[in-house]
């Protein structure tokens, strides 16, 4: 999302926010018109990973809506655990891969793919499934395992998060795609969007260390991604974010596809069965106006398959 | 030329092939060599392949056996053309000769006293339950520490900046890795060594083989008895003295024509040097073999000192390397982890198996995916000088792997299937609340339980909505994962207590999930 987009966006959530009862509904009214358009937020379920990536992207108006011609494409899924797909521990590989794909066919130039993952990153990377997800659709995939690979950033709107060490990539791509996978999580409650960027810093004790929630928040205050994609397919509903057998998993054939991450987030965690504001970074992002996670005022284009 | 001068070529061949296989093992920085390659190129190495004959004797430990038989007919060839040691001081012999116009060497009196002391040392200390003499003197080992704790490293940082490189051309498929905890202790102990070894080889050839090498005095009894062996003729030998000078080990003395056989490493210059055929490689017993018996050389003190010499150095760098690294924290723990005993890697069954079968030799140093494994310094006491130990500052057990097991040419890490290696406790994780963030900080934390295989570190329900971490003994396997991600500093809030035995873990319990009803609608 554009800066530009973001403030119009914010303002007309700020109008809702103070609009009665009685104009809040015409105020509903008429961006509902504009929804065929403009989706806020896509919830698909009831498919296969790719089916409903093709189906969330198609009602967006397409990948080239967000990629160009030439454009340089980092895709960021969570490949954070060495364990097998079945296991949910990192995003199903099927849908990177598809994501590749579409974002190859709308001309990208190069399409990355990496994480800075807890296990060892090569048996990650290889066991996830997702190394050969990205060879195979066409995309590059890139270490992030040392620390040479990631370059300091201030953040000037952090809180207690003011600077970092963010994977080159990020800094050198035009179109920043995060594809985080929803499951529980011992720390931060959830995993979601927002905990997925985790993965793109170097020194993630730090954000242990002084207060994980807020430093969530205060690193999207830094850069969003252009588009998120929560993979809700397979769900890890306890002992995440490693999980410890696949009796902790749920298939539950769900998708999020929004620009806004806080929206994104918001909804990925009633589908899970919690309530966005009792998800500290949630709560924090919402309030530090970083997205909406208000999802009554969103237009939000539901498809079941 | 000598009708026999092809036999060199064929040991330089061996030799150069086994110096660079067991080299590669050690340097394989993108560990491209599959274990079982691995494991025939170990099965070669004489200590290793014995040692792992007494915990598990099968075929996989049985390179020395076919060794000792070659011994018997040939000779030393396993000295000369297996004995990566050997090859390299060969190269540093050879370089001597050529670049630093060394003189050539002549014969010199045996030092029998010496070699066979050390031998019988090594194997009283190793019988009375120590491998620490065999760990400091068996050449194998010292082979691999040198490569491994020395020319891995320079290696990789040779790969890292071609991996840069490459990268800017945006090719990824040479990664870059950070060498964790390069010990202060290793390298000086492997430098230590590797000087002592130059310095030997440069100006006596194979003279650490017959004085300070185990496995060479232990080849040397056996080689008494060798079918073969290499004689003058005393009749077609005109004394020219050209084998004599081209005898690394120095046991040709041309003035009575005798060959001390037992310290010959069988590496057939001689036979190339001949003009005369007057060297014999021959079962022919017309020159019988005369043991010599000689005095014990005045040199083994001044080699004490500089034993000691070495052992204080590094004793005085690595007490420097143990100050605490402290990193810039916003308030400091207070609390020091109390570890009493270090864990030992799956597979080792217990601190005085693996005590005593290890010779560190670090081939699952170099091997270990995560880096977990490192060398100890006194960690394990002196008993266990060099070994390595799970270092949870470095890294954590991956769950899955089982690759230090299945590697260990010594059998110090035994095979363990990896269902099995799951539930091996190698130590039991310690939480230290009033170190933890969620107590001094009330923010939320957990990093310990995310990394926890077995959630046997789990979040239990704190003040304020926050969960703070609570540990299942019975459960934990002690990884290290949850020391390792732990954020405080300068003392960790969580922290692994080895086992000096290993135990058992229970499996973790898994109850179903009560499937909550399918709504077929989205929940906003």
């Amino acid at each position: 999302m554009k800066r530009r987009d973001f403030i119009a966006k914010s303002v007309s959530a700020g109008i809702v926010a103070g609009a009665a009862g009685s104009l809040g509904g015409i105020v509903n009214l008429a961006t509902a018109a504009q929804a065929q358009k403009n989706w806020d937020l896509v919830a698909v379920r009831d498919g296969e990973p790719e089916v409903m990536f093709e189906r969330a992207i198609a009602s967006l108006g397409g990948m080239a809506r967000y990629v160009k011609k030439g454009q340089k494409v980092v895709v960021k899924p969570n490949i954070g655990w060495d364990v097998v797909p079945e296991r949910a521990g990192n995003t199903n590989p099927k849908l990177v891969g598809r994501i590749v794909k579409h974002c190859l066919d709308a001309g990208a130039a190069e399409v990355y793919v990496f994480d800075n993952t807890c296990d060892a990153w090569n048996l990650c990377y290889k066991n996830s499934g997702i190394e050969k997800a990205v060879k195979d659709a066409g995309g590059k995939i890139v270490p992030g395992n040392t620390e040479n690979y990631y370059k300091p950033i201030i953040i000037p709107r952090g809180k207690r998060l003011k600077e970092a060490k963010v994977h080159e990539l990020i800094l050198n791509s035009d179109v920043f795609i995060n594809v985080p996978v929803l499951k529980h999580h011992s720390s931060a409650s959830l995993s979601l969007s927002m905990k997925n960027l985790m993965g793109v810093v170097w020194d993630r004790g730090y954000w242990h260390r002084n207060d994980l929630h807020q430093c969530i928040a205060d690193f999207v205050s830094w850069r969003k991604p252009t588009l998120n994609i929560i993979d809700g397919y397979r769900v890890m509903m306890r002992n995440g974010p490693r999980g410890v057998s696949t009796a902790d998993v749920v298939t539950m054939k769900q998708m999020i596809v929004s620009a806004d991450i806080v929206a994104a987030d918001a909804a990925a965690a009633r589908i899970f069965g919690s309530k966005p504001e009792e998800i500290d970074h949630i709560r924090i992002a919402h309030e530090m106006k970083l997205g909406n996670m208000l999802l009554d005022q969103l237009t939000i284009n539901r498809i079941k398959i | 030329m000598h009708r026999l001068s092809w036999l060199k070529a064929v040991r330089v061949a061996v030799s150069m092939l086994s110096f660079l296989s067991v080299g590669l093992i050690f340097i394989d920085l993108v560990q491209w060599i599959p274990v079982k390659i691995i494991n025939a190129i170990t099965w070669t190495q004489y200590a290793p392949s014995l040692i792992s004959f007494f915990t598990s004797p099968g075929f996989a430990a049985a390179g020395f056996i076919l060794f000792t038989i070659l011994t018997l007919l040939l000779g030393r060839v396993y000295c000369s053309s297996v004995c990566p040691l050997g090859t390299f001081q060969d190269i540093i012999y050879r370089m001597g000769r050529r670049f630093f116009k060394q003189k050539p060497l002549k014969y010199s009196k045996p030092k029998n006293i010496l070699r066979y002391t050390v031998l019988v040392a090594v194997i009283i200390s190793f019988i009375s339950g120590t491998s620490l003499l065999l760990s400091l003197l068996d050449p194998y080992s010292n082979f691999g520490r040198i490569t491994g704790d020395i020319f891995r490293p320079a290696f990789q940082f040779v790969s890292n900046s071609l991996a840069a490189v490459l990268e800017r051309q945006d090719i990824f498929w040479l990664a870059r890795k950070d060498l964790k905890g390069i010990h202060t202790s290793s390298v000086v102990f492997a430098s230590g060594f590797l000087f002592l070894v130059v310095i030997m080889s440069f100006s006596r050839g194979r003279l650490f083989c017959n004085t300070l090498c185990p496995v060479g005095a232990l080849l040397s009894i056996f080689s008494r008895g060798s079918r073969l062996r290499i004689v003058l003729d005393k009749s077609s030998c005109n004394s020219c003295g050209q084998c004599s000078k081209v005898c690394k080990a120095q046991c040709i003395d041309i003035k009575s024509k005798e060959v001390d056989f037992t310290r010959c490493v069988a590496c057939f210059n001689c036979l190339s040097a001949c003009p005369s055929d007057g060297v014999l490689y021959s079962s022919r017993k017309s020159t019988p073999y005369i043991s010599e018996d000689e005095k014990l050389q005045a040199s083994s003190g001044k080699r004490r000192t500089i034993l000691k010499a070495i052992l204080l150095t590094t004793a005085f760098t690595s007490v420097k390397a143990f100050a605490t690294r402290l990193k810039g924290g916003e308030k400091p723990t207070e609390i020091p982890e109390d570890k009493k005993l270090v864990a030992t890697p799956p597979g080792s069954g217990s601190h005085e198996h693996f005590n005593l079968f290890c010779t560190a030799c670090h081939l699952c140093v170099s091997a270990c995916p995560t880096q977990v494994l490192q060398p100890s310094f006194l960690q394990y006491g002196l008993h266990g000088l060099m070994q390595p130990y799970m270092d949870y500052h470095s890294g954590f057990c991956n769950f899955e792997c089982t690759l230090c097991a299945e590697i260990c040419p010594a059998d110090a890490i035994k095979i363990v299937k990896p269902e099995q290696k799951k539930r091996v406790q190698l130590g039991v994780a310690h939480f230290i609340e009033k170190n933890c963030v969620v107590y001094t900080d009330n923010t939320a934390c957990g990093a310990c339980s995310e990394h926890c295989p077995t959630k046997a570190v789990n979040m239990v329900p704190y003040k304020n909505g926050l969960t703070i971490p609570e540990v299942n003994d019975k459960i934990c396997i002690g990884c290290g994962a949850c020391e390792y991600a732990c954020p405080t500093r300068p003392y960790r809030s969580i922290f692994v207590e080895g086992n000096a035995v290993h135990q058992l873990a229970d499996e973790p319990v898994q109850e179903k999930i009560e499937l909550q009803k399918t709504t077929e609608d989205f929940p906003f």
